[in-house]
């Protein structure tokens, strides 16, 4: 059994002593996932589980990468890229230079996914993508630019579903049981350490992403993060949540005007 | 018998032929049934909204997709959406995630089940019903652990019976029901659920 009040005391001292703050995290999920952590190191309880990770940082690194969730794909939600294309590329295209920031970009599927659909409207050329996560360990596996050839089949069917228009596969070059994503797309991206529930504002963006972020915040934490997100996005740039996501819970809320409901773009207006 | 419990809350984990279990069990409940419902079906990630649309039509009660963040309240029926896992929050709303599938499902009703355990515990009725995996002994397990109480659809009148069957061999479950009698059943706790 996970106490409530050693939870708090774990994660604080978790914050103290490296920073990271996941106190703001909806409490269902991360017990969960430090639970399965425990199963898995054979750890009786919290307070245990606060000596392994508190005083050995690599026990910590460990641990960081198992409680946030990584899981993404390419393409994933294909009517929302779609969408992005139908309403958002062509405002885009007004601008000389273009800056996006994708947070919580996880081992880089979405980037990737961005810089192709980039590719095709012309548009990569003057763009920077930021893509920043908490996680280092996905954050080096998104720059190395592998997936595993098994999805590919997945990935081609969303690919095509999100409006592609050329060959998938002319993205890719596959090596034994992996694929390498076409190194040119990469030449725009930097991939960089960024906490959305601790850092600030580091560029202005005509576009952010940050998709299946928020579900694992509370609901101070995603207003909090919202705020960042409108400080970091010129007038009129575009801001993107995940299918299930919502400004809602944002003091900011009535600062942003929905172009597509269903998909969760929104444009920054006041 | 348990119906005179009060419950706080009400899981339900259904998978292959849930859909026809399910009509007959909440065609039972009237408009304003007191105790919330949650309920996990297994479905596919690229249907978005037909399985409530199809039992709205079906059922007087409320039937709704649980919303990222949504208070917990009677008079609905919540279902996971396709592609997150539901749980439940300690302070009664809901939260959605995209961990990896449990038992190959997404959303998975053990999820559901051991985050509804550690919330409402001995104040949650839990139903498993037609199934053809496991998914849910496992949380079924933790909710009697905690106290709940733990109804499983008599297998030989399930469309798959599987799924009630390893709930059944867990030794953790306490009723064994067919699904008008699990509407009953329902029926008979809104008695000491009654709201005003
Ligand atoms: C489920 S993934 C979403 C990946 C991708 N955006 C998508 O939609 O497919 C969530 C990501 O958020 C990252 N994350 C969690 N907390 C974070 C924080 N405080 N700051 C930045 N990223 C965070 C996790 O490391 C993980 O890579």
């Amino acid at each position: 059994m996970i106490d409530n009040e050693e939870y708090r005391q774990f994660l604080e001292s978790v914050r103290f002593v490296y920073g990271y703050d996941f106190t703001d995290y909806a409490e269902a999920s991360v017990i969960r996932r430090i639970r399965a952590f425990m199963e898995s190191k054979r750890v009786g309880s919290l307070k245990d589980l606060g000596r392994m990770v508190l005083k050995d940082e690599a026990a910590f690194e460990h641990f960081i990468q198992d409680i946030t969730v990584n899981v993404t794909e390419m393409f994933r939600d294909p009517f929302f890229y779609k969408s992005l294309r139908k309403n958002v590329i062509n405002r885009l295209a007004t601008y000389p230079f273009i800056k996006v920031w994708i947070a919580g970009c996880s081992t880089g599927e979405e980037v990737y996914s961005m810089a192709i659909l980039f590719r095709e409207e012309g548009l990569l050329e003057r763009t920077v993508i930021y893509a920043t996560d908490i996680n280092q360990d996905a954050l080096q596996k998104a720059r190395e630019g592998i997936s595993s050839i098994n999805n590919m089949k997945s990935y081609t069917e969303n690919y095509l579903k999100a409006g592609g228009q050329h060959s998938f596969s002319d993205y890719y070059k596959a090596k034994y049981n992996s694929v390498l994503w076409d190194k040119s797309l990469r030449q725009n991206i930097v991939f960089s350490v960024h906490n959305l529930a601790m850092d600030k504002s580091f560029n202005e963006f005509q576009l952010i992403l940050c998709r299946n972020v928020l579900i694992y915040f509370n609901q101070a934490l995603q207003s909090k993060v919202i705020g960042l997100f409108y400080e970091s996005l010129c007038s009129f740039g575009f801001l993107c949540l995940g299918n299930k996501e919502s400004l809602l819970f944002a003091d900011k809320r009535t600062c942003f005007e929905e172009i597509d409901k269903k998909e969760k773009i929104f444009m920054k207006t006041k | 018998m348990d119906q005179n419990k009060t419950f706080d809350a009400i899981v339900i984990g259904a998978s292959a032929g849930g859909l026809y279990a399910m009509i007959n069990i909440f065609k039972q409940l009237p408009a304003n049934y007191p105790i919330p419902i949650i309920v996990v079906q297994h479905r596919s990630k690229d249907e978005r909204s037909l399985l409530e649309e199809v039992l709205q039509q079906k059922c007087s009660v409320c039937i709704k997709q649980a919303d990222e963040k949504e208070v917990i309240a009677g008079g609905c029926v919540y279902f996971a959406p396709p592609d997150y896992h539901l749980l439940v929050e300690n302070d009664g709303t809901f939260s959605l995630s995209f961990d990896p599938p449990v038992n190959y499902s997404r959303p998975s009703i053990d999820v559901l089940f051991e985050t509804a355990a550690d919330v409402f515990k001995e104040r949650l009725l839990a139903i498993i019903l037609t199934g053809a995996n496991a998914d849910g002994a496992r949380g079924m397990k933790k909710i009697r652990k905690l106290g709940g109480t733990t109804i499983a659809q008599q297998p030989d009148t399930a469309d798959y019976p599987e799924m009630p069957k390893a709930a059944i061999n867990t030794g953790a479950i306490q009723h064994i029901l067919t699904p008008d009698a699990i509407g009953s059943f329902l029926r008979e706790c809104m008695k000491n659920n009654t709201v005003w």
